[in-house]
């Protein structure tokens, strides 16, 4: 689906990224904790979190993610939307809570970037 | 390698300073995409470093982060004055974690960085002496494994 479809689905303010509402994106990951964003999450994902901190987009670009959007209606600093911009990522705003915003989004086709942590996996990467 | 190809550069890290936590890997990953570096590799370099930013900021005094590109590589080195590891075994497994709220607070410390370093990293070496500092080589191949 398009930006601009999850937009009006999570009805969302688009605060950084007007211009790219047409990006293509099929998948996602929704979590706070950044350590398990830069463990978990795969590029091309949108990121659905409740941290509104510069490290969010910082977390974002190292991981070429489409997009974030903030849910919970968590207040934004300039800060963070300042970096976004020079970063390029896309940031929409929901008031939804998570659970919300991600089963709306699943509901109308998005997936997880991946299913399931498997634990043998990891061992065997290590 | 011819020398206009060759990439490196130095960033200094101040200890506690979250705010500007992920500045380091941002800037080097731009500097990586100038030079037309894979994008599957930048991506593994950008996390490799911001991991082991967080880990200088939330464990050291002060640190660098150095990286080189070389013909068929990139390295990163991480280097810090501060706490050190006591166990590095225990330090490398995933879910262990000494983080205080500050650090969980901006979204970190689940315990991952170390583990996660490991496995975006073909090559991986940690040495460690606690109170002193905690030195860190992670390199990445260009061709894949």
């Amino acid at each position: 689906m398009t930006l601009e479809q999850i937009k009006d689905l999570l009805d969302a303010k688009v605060v950084v990224g007007d211009n790219k509402l047409d990006l293509e994106i099929t998948t996602a990951f929704g979590a706070d904790l950044m350590s398990d964003v830069l463990a978990f999450a795969r590029s091309g994902c949108l990121l659905i979190t409740g941290l509104s901190n510069p490290q969010a987009v910082r977390t974002a670009y190292a991981l070429d993610i489409a997009a974030i959007i903030v849910c919970r209606g968590k207040a934004l600093t300039d800060k963070f939307i300042e970096i976004a911009k020079e970063l390029g990522i896309p940031i929409l705003w929901t008031q939804f809570i998570m659970f919300e915003a991600c089963g709306r989004l699943y509901r109308e086709g998005l997936t997880g970037c991946i299913r399931e942590v498997f634990v043998e996996d990891k061992q065997r990467a290590q | 390698m011819p020398s206009e190809e060759y990439l490196e550069g130095i960033y200094q890290i101040q200890g506690r300073d979250f705010v500007d936590a992920g500045i380091v890997s941002s800037e080097m990953k731009k500097k990586l995409k100038e030079k037309g570096i894979p994008e599957s590799i930048i991506r593994k370099v950008a996390v490799v470093t911001f991991e082991a930013e967080v880990n200088i900021i939330s464990y050291a005094e002060q640190g660098t982060i150095r990286y080189y590109v070389e013909p068929n590589s990139v390295t990163i080195e991480a280097n810090d004055i501060g706490a050190g590891i006591e166990d590095l075994e225990l330090a490398q497994q995933e879910g262990y974690s000494t983080a205080d709220d500050s650090i969980r607070e901006m979204g970190f410390g689940a315990g991952m960085g170390l583990a996660n370093i490991k496995n975006h990293s073909d090559e991986f070496e940690i040495s460690s002496v606690p109170h002193e500092g905690t030195y860190l080589r992670s390199t990445i191949y260009l061709n894949g494994k």
